[in-house]
């Protein structure tokens, strides 16, 4: 479970987010849409602890990640947008270290690692350096890395950005399936088509606030779209180029 | 992000006005040195001007040797690894002008810090012989093409690797092959015993103090044509030769660099897209280290295994090893060099400034190693910080694996030397305690300065590990270093002293109160310097955000 209370984040004079409320019960997979510099990705790596809040406060499984990080982070796997590992680690080594991070080793996750190398086909590179594998292989290392130590909930920024569509629609039933065991999932994506296939609800955020929040059906209706489609209500919601304005660029 | 520009903004200005004033003091430090010596030697009657070129020569051969490793290292960044090569190989710009900018780009990051070396010491010999307003130009004139040629010849060699090699692997073998240059071109000067130059008393006659002068020489060497191109404008010869061979041989050298990018270029560039599959890293000492360690709890175990592996696997890490041992092998020779011991008593202040000297020197080793080695630690995290900070890691652990894996093999190390050079210096016994003692306390306590100002002064961005220590937060940390060594060299110097006067004298000893004083002085600001940089460190990265 996430719950986001009055979260803010302010760089200077610049409200990067601007008090969010948000709360994802167990078993749901949450869509974040919005714009690029909206304040997606400011929102996720503060839920994961990498950026702290201006104020307001995150907690995840119930607890406040501020006042016990350790503990939250625990029950955390974030999957960031650009699939930085160390060069000089083999992908073994890599999970290796990263269930190590959580406290856990042994047999155990020697036996997870090889079944997650082997789902996202990466077996035969475990024991090759990463700086040899290709930007797709490293988002799949990094998928798997966030599985390793068995989280409870899942915060995951553009995750199909580098995949071939197998491993694409492998995430997705991983991500469903993973949902469906009672684990919760917060993610960010610029791909409307995933968003509206794959997420229970959705929030779109512009200029650092929730424009509009909830499942396909409630959005229409907050935004008396009729059944317009999830991208004309992103684009109602965030504003786009008007045909005329499209017309000056080319024609000037 | 807006906020950590400010607060660079406001730091930038304080960092100008200190690395204006460190570049202030090294210029005028070099100018007086190289001053003085050039008052003196133009002083020496019939060979003065002579040795004086001769000076030059060798110093300009030495800078070629310097920019020759250097523009080799940066030729690969600029011409095959740079982030904006794409954008540039893909729009329709003519090769010899891409081919021109890199050169030119090339020249600029290898060669200026060999510039700021060559400016107070050539402004020391316009001073000295008279130059003139113009000697700044015609000095102008001589360095650009003696700068091109190792540049051309570097992007070639590089050039050529990296059609043989792929690009990552060649930055590899090259950081190994530029370190081993390195360090070989310094062990070569060390062994020349230079300082005997200084004693021409020492030789039999003129002539083999003259052919020990003109060693490292050669009249076919572009440093001869360039020293000689000075020394003729400054001693009033008209010849033209030097400088027009200098800037044909420069020409000449750009026209062949850039057929030879025409043809290789495009390949080269290809293959520098390729990954380095180096073929799997099974070592089965890693496995043996795994179950060595295997009593550390998994999370500290883990953090060690990784570092270790990291460092001996990135050749920009480890290689810098070979620069250490030669930093060591020269200063153990240095202080078995020193003509301490040839038979008659020496007086005890010499000793005592020798001792001191060691500990002194031995400290700055030391800090220079810990400033290639534990200062980057944390910046080495850099990229990898997102996982670090959504992780539940006890950021001490994190610390703690830093500050260990960094500061055991360098107490190993500082032990080793203070040892070897006591035993070669014939310390007495109380010496050689005093000399553990405060070895064991400034090396843990540098240890955690460099750990913790690396944390203060992160370089989040740099992918070389061995630019690190170059940055500004480096001068700072060995600054800070250098100054605790004072501090401890100051507070042992009277009672250590008094000690050593009392053992040549051959009097009993002193009550060692003072000596002791002194111990538990080292020790608390030791432990004071060790606790506080970690303590800050530590506070610091709980706030770093990724």
């Amino acid at each position: 479970m996430i719950e986001l209370s009055q979260l803010t984040k302010r760089y200077g004079r610049f409200t990067a987010v601007a008090g969010i409320d948000l709360t994802i019960p167990k078993g749901e997979l949450y869509g974040l849409l919005g714009p690029n510099g909206a304040g997606k990705t400011t929102t996720m790596r503060m839920i994961a602890g990498i950026l702290q809040p201006t104020s307001g406060t995150v907690r995840i499984a119930g607890i406040d990640i501020q006042a016990q990080p350790l503990v939250a982070k625990a029950h955390l796997g974030f999957i960031p947008d650009r699939p930085f590992v160390y060069d000089k680690l083999t992908g073994a080594e890599f999970l290796r270290f990263v269930a190590g991070l959580y406290g856990q080793g042994g047999r155990i996750i020697e036996r997870r690692i090889d079944e997650l190398l082997e789902l996202f086909e990466l077996d035969a590179w475990k024991d090759e350096l990463t700086e040899a594998y290709s930007h797709g292989m490293r988002q799949k290392l990094i998928i798997s890395s966030a599985l390793v130590h068995r989280p409870d909930v899942i915060v995951v920024d553009e995750p199909m950005v580098g995949l071939d569509p197998k491993s694409a629609r492998l995430l997705k039933d991983l991500l469903r399936e993973f949902v469906t065991r009672g684990g919760t999932v917060l993610m960010s994506t610029h791909t409307l088509e995933i968003a509206e296939a794959m997420c229970d609800r959705i929030a779109i955020v512009h200029a650092g606030r929730i424009a509009a929040e909830g499942t396909m059906d409630a959005l229409r209706i907050q935004t008396s779209s009729g059944d317009a489609s999830l991208e004309e209500l992103f684009l109602k919601l965030t504003g786009g180029l008007s045909d005329r304005e499209l017309s000056d660029l080319f024609e000037s | 992000m807006r906020a950590g520009l400010r607060n660079q903004r406001s730091g930038a200005g304080a960092r100008a006005v200190l690395l204006v004033l460190l570049g202030a003091g090294f210029w005028t430090a070099v100018f007086g040195l190289a001053y003085r010596i050039l008052r003196y030697i133009k002083g020496v009657e019939e060979i003065g001007p002579l040795l004086a070129g001769k000076m030059l020569a060798v110093a300009l051969l030495a800078f070629a040797a310097i920019l020759l490793l250097s523009n080799l290292v940066t030729a690969l960044s600029t011409f095959f690894l740079a982030k904006d090569l794409d954008m540039l190989v893909a729009a329709p710009v003519d090769w010899v002008w891409l081919y021109l900018a890199k050169l030119g780009e090339t020249l600029v990051h290898s060669s200026w810090m060999v510039v700021l070396m060559v400016v107070p010491i050539l402004t020391a010999y316009g001073a000295v012989f008279d130059g003139g307003l113009l000697f700044p130009f015609v000095a102008l004139a001589v360095l650009l093409p003696y700068f091109l040629l190792p540049t051309v010849i570097g992007s070639v060699a590089t050039l050529i690797l990296v059609n043989v090699f792929p690009a990552r692997r060649a930055r590899d073998l090259l950081s190994l092959v530029a370190l081993a240059a390195a360090g070989g071109l310094v062990l070569f000067l060390r062994l020349l015993r230079p300082e005997q130059l200084a004693r021409p008393e020492g030789y039999r006659n003129l002539l083999e103090f003259m052919s020990t002068l003109s060693a490292p020489s050669h009249p076919l060497l572009p440093s001869e044509w360039a020293s000689g191109a000075l020394m003729n404008w400054l001693l009033r010869i008209a010849d033209p030769l030097p400088i027009l061979l200098l800037w044909s041989t420069a020409g000449a050298f750009i026209v062949i660099g850039a057929s030879l990018h025409r043809r290789l270029y495009m390949s080269g560039f290809s293959k520098s897209q390729e990954g380095n599959n180096t073929g799997g890293a099974r070592a089965a000492w890693h496995r043996r280290l795994a179950w060595f360690l295997g009593w550390l709890p998994v999370t500290r175990r883990e953090f060690v295994l990784k570092d270790v592996r990291v460092f001996f696997r990135d050749a920009t890490q480890w290689s810098q090893l070979i620069l250490l041992a030669v930093l060591l092998i020269v200063y153990v020779f240095n202080i078995s060099a020193l003509p301490l011991y040839t038979g008659e008593r020496v007086p005890y202040f010499l000793v005592t400034l020798v001792v001191f000297l060691n500990q002194g020197l031995g400290g700055f080793v030391l800090s220079a190693i810990a400033a290639r080695f534990i200062f980057p630690s944390v910046s080495l995290e850099g990229k990898q910080l997102w996982l670090l900070r959504s992780s539940p890691l006890d950021l001490r652990a994190m610390l703690w694996s830093k500050y260990w894996v960094g500061t055991i093999p360098l107490l190993i190390l500082a032990l080793t030397i203070g040892i070897v050079t006591n035993r070669i210096l014939h310390a007495p016994p109380f010496m050689m305690f005093m000399s553990i003692v405060t070895t064991v306390c400034y090396t843990l306590a540098v240890g955690a300065i460099a750990l913790g100002m690396g944390v203060l002064y992160p370089q989040f961005e740099t992918e070389n590990a061995a630019q690190i220590p170059t940055s500004f937060g480096g001068l700072v940390f060995m600054m800070a270093a250098v100054s605790l060594l004072a501090v401890i060299i100051v507070v042992e110097a009277i009672p250590v002293s008094e000690q050593l006067r009392a053992w040549q004298a051959g009097e009993p000893a002193s009550p060692p109160t003072s000596l002791l004083v002194a111990v538990a002085a080292v020790f608390s600001i030791c432990a004071v310097a060790t606790v506080v940089p970690l303590r800050l460190g530590l506070r610091r990265l709980a706030e770093l955000e990724a």
